[in-house]
């Protein structure tokens, strides 16, 4: 789980200063990140933990913050084994 | 009115593809390989993706999966006999343009009206390389088209009253409005923006300010949203200079030369956001 949240903060350093970040933060509703980000997140969900996001998976809630988005990878992930 | 041809994939064709397809317009989209409109289906579907989870969908309450079946692909021009309109937006260049029109001329029905999205290029003179220069106009679309909600419409020298009205249905029915221009090379966007893209090249390659600095005078100055260089990578660094040299050869004027350190940003591969690298890191 620590490990999957270092590799979020290190995609998301590609687009913004994660140094103080806290996990639980909004990325979205405190203006860190645009649509072209969104875009290449769900790509990078997709490839880096080979997990299909689907269409009813596409909320927000899922994606906000590192503690979002690792606990999305877990349901997944969990699905699949 | 509701097939569609969309003529070249690249940044403009697959916004423009989407935003139809999102419409429930059938759309019949065109590029030279099999690869790229591959690689345009996929960014298409990301976008729309990214559209669902930021809550943009559309209300209609579609999947992903139905908008982009109405998206059709091929490599030849052929299926356009069954288009009912037709944007084509292929690289800003003459020589690219120019073969394009004689074929879709005999291709299409006698009745479709051809619409050049481009950024500089002459319409009237695009309208001449076909029989019926009357349907001939252009549209610049904005980019991301599907967030762009006007556009420029230009009349040629021939472009008919009818055809600037079908135009405008067509675009009405993806919720666009429309500024009617007469054709001039660059419109009046395009004259103004290209310019002061090229300048603030010329800044960065001066020493004056580095490209951040540039910007962040535009935005923290001035209130626009995006400085001149973001948007630059954001329309493409090689669509840029190819329009700034359209603009150059048009009106023959010095004021339009293109600034070296953009050639050379071009040649080196650095083409903005669509590769990863402009003036910015994507
Ligand atoms: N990028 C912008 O912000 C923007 C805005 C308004 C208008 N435009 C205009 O729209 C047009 C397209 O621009 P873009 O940014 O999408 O360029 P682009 O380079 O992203 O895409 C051009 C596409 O045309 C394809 N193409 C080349 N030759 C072709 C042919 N013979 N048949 C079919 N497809 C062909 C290329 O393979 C490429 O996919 C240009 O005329 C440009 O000036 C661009």
């Amino acid at each position: 789980m620590e490990e999957t949240k270092i590799q979020i903060k290190d995609f998301f350093s590609r687009f913004f200063d994660v140094d103080n970040l806290a996990d639980d933060i909004d990325i979205f509703a405190n203006g860190y990140v645009n649509s072209l980000f969104a875009m290449q997140l769900i790509s990078w969900i997709e490839k880096e933990f080979s997990v299909a996001v689907e269409d009813d998976d596409l909320q927000l809630t899922n994606f906000n913050s590192v503690n979002a988005i690792t606990g999305f990878i877990e349901r997944k992930s969990s699905i699949v084994a | 009115m509701d097939i569609i041809g969309v003529i070249g994939a690249g940044v403009m064709g697959q916004g423009l593809a989407q935003d139809l397809a999102q419409h429930g317009y059938q759309v019949l989209l065109n590029d030279i390989s099999e690869e790229i409109l591959d690689d345009a289906k996929r960014r298409i579907k990301q976008n729309l993706r990214a559209q669902r989870m930021l809550g943009n969908t559309s209300e209609s309450g579609e999947t992903t999966d139905q908008i982009m079946a109405r998206i059709t692909t091929s490599t030849t021009l052929d299926f356009l006999s069954d288009a009912q309109f037709v944007v084509e937006n292929v690289t800003e260049k003459w020589d690219i343009k120019k073969e394009i029109y004689p074929q879709i001329d005999k291709i299409c029905r006698d009745d479709v009206v051809f619409a050049v999205n481009t950024s500089a290029i002459s319409i009237t003179k695009v309208g001449s390389l076909t029989n019926r220069p009357e349907k001939v106009l252009g549209i610049h679309f904005m980019n991301p088209v599907p967030m762009k909600n006007t556009v420029e419409l230009i009349q040629g020298y021939h472009t008919s009253e009818e055809s600037l009205e079908t135009a405008r249905q067509f675009l009405s029915g993806f919720n666009k409005e429309s500024v009617l221009v007469n054709d001039a090379p660059g419109f009046v966007s395009n004259r103004v923006l290209m310019l002061t893209i090229n300048e603030a090249a010329y800044l960065v390659q001066d020493g004056v300010a580095d490209a951040a600095d540039v910007d962040k005078i535009f935005i923290n100055c001035f209130g626009h949203t995006m400085g001149p260089l973001a948007t630059a990578d954001l329309i493409g660094l090689d669509t840029i200079l190819y329009s700034v040299e359209v603009l150059y050869e048009s009106f023959n004027d010095s004021k339009y030369r293109p600034c070296p350190l953009l050639k050379k940003m071009v040649d080196a591969g650095l083409h903005g956001c669509k590769n990863g690298q402009g003036f910015f890191k994507y």
